[in-house]
């Protein structure tokens, strides 16, 4: 009896080094996968109006070219 | 809106690094750490041309394709960021980058003591909510969310560096080039633009 018990603890101890799960992180190729990004116009200054940010960005594009202030 | 690019008039640099100042002071990037710096070539010889460099925002970026944690991604207006909370540091995308643009502060990563990589944003954040302080603090100031332009094209005293939707920046280099008479290098374009455009995760999925 004493020897069966000692067999089972003994097995049962044995495999429970068994039941370790990787650590390691499983990355998928090629796929991003960290956190999402909220697009710009989502902000808290445009709330969502893409049309207003569209035409915020248009204006400074323009800014960039001084042949529109001599014309 | 269309893809956001950078264009460098190299017949206008005047190598003043004005941009580099204006990144350095917006994003509050620590010592050691440029996101944007200007390189001179065939400098005090005729021919002399002064490029403002940082991250081109590449349509298939090779930064992306090395990533052993996957942590770039990119956005509708086709700017690459990436994620910190999973970088690791390996400095892989600083090989593969034909701009050198991939920076690294030194600190905690994962391998070595480079710590997270960090690189032009064109001024739009990272994966944190626009404009909080945990954005501001891991990736600079997010502009584009401000209806902004990155501000070392909207600080550039001569206009050479361009910034902003790829038809519209066009057109004003092709203008200047029509009545300047001469057009100069668009430097970087071709490298940076010259590949089809990457396609979206979800799109490579159905591909397949």
């Amino acid at each position: 009896m004493k020897k069966a018990l000692f067999l089972v603890l003994t097995v049962t101890v044995g495999l429970v080094a068994c039941g370790e799960y990787s650590q390691v992180p499983n990355y998928k190729q090629g796929n991003y996968q960290g956190k999402s990004d909220v697009r710009p116009w989502e902000g808290e200054k445009f709330a969502g109006n893409k049309q207003a940010w569209e035409n915020a960005l248009r204006a400074r594009n323009q800014g960039q070219t001084e042949y529109n202030r001599i014309k | 809106m269309a893809r956001m690019k950078f264009l460098c008039d190299t017949e206008r640099c005047i190598e003043c690094n004005g941009c580099v100042t204006a990144c350095k002071n917006e994003n509050e990037t620590p010592w050691g750490v440029n996101r944007r710096r200007v390189v001179t070539v065939n400098d005090g010889v005729p021919g002399e041309r002064s490029v403002s460099v940082a991250c081109m925002h590449c349509s298939d970026a090779p930064c992306m394709a090395v990533c052993p944690t996957d942590c770039f991604y990119k956005t509708e207006e086709g700017v690459v960021l990436h994620n910190k909370d999973a970088c690791i540091g390996c400095g892989y995308c600083f090989f593969a980058c034909p701009f050198g643009a991939p920076q690294f502060p030194n600190g905690p990563a994962a391998f070595g003591a480079r710590g997270k990589m960090d690189k032009c944003t064109f001024c739009a954040g990272g994966p944190e909510e626009n404009g909080s302080k945990a954005e501001f603090e891991k990736y600079g100031r997010n502009r584009l969310a401000e209806g902004k332009l990155p501000l070392c094209a909207e600080m550039c005293s001569t206009k050479a560096l361009l910034a902003g939707d790829a038809p519209v920046i066009s057109d004003i280099y092709r203008e200047r080039v029509m009545r300047r008479g001469k057009a100069g290098e668009a430097w970087g374009w071709n490298t940076a633009y010259g590949k089809p455009e990457q396609a979206a995760p979800a799109a490579k999925e159905a591909a397949k």
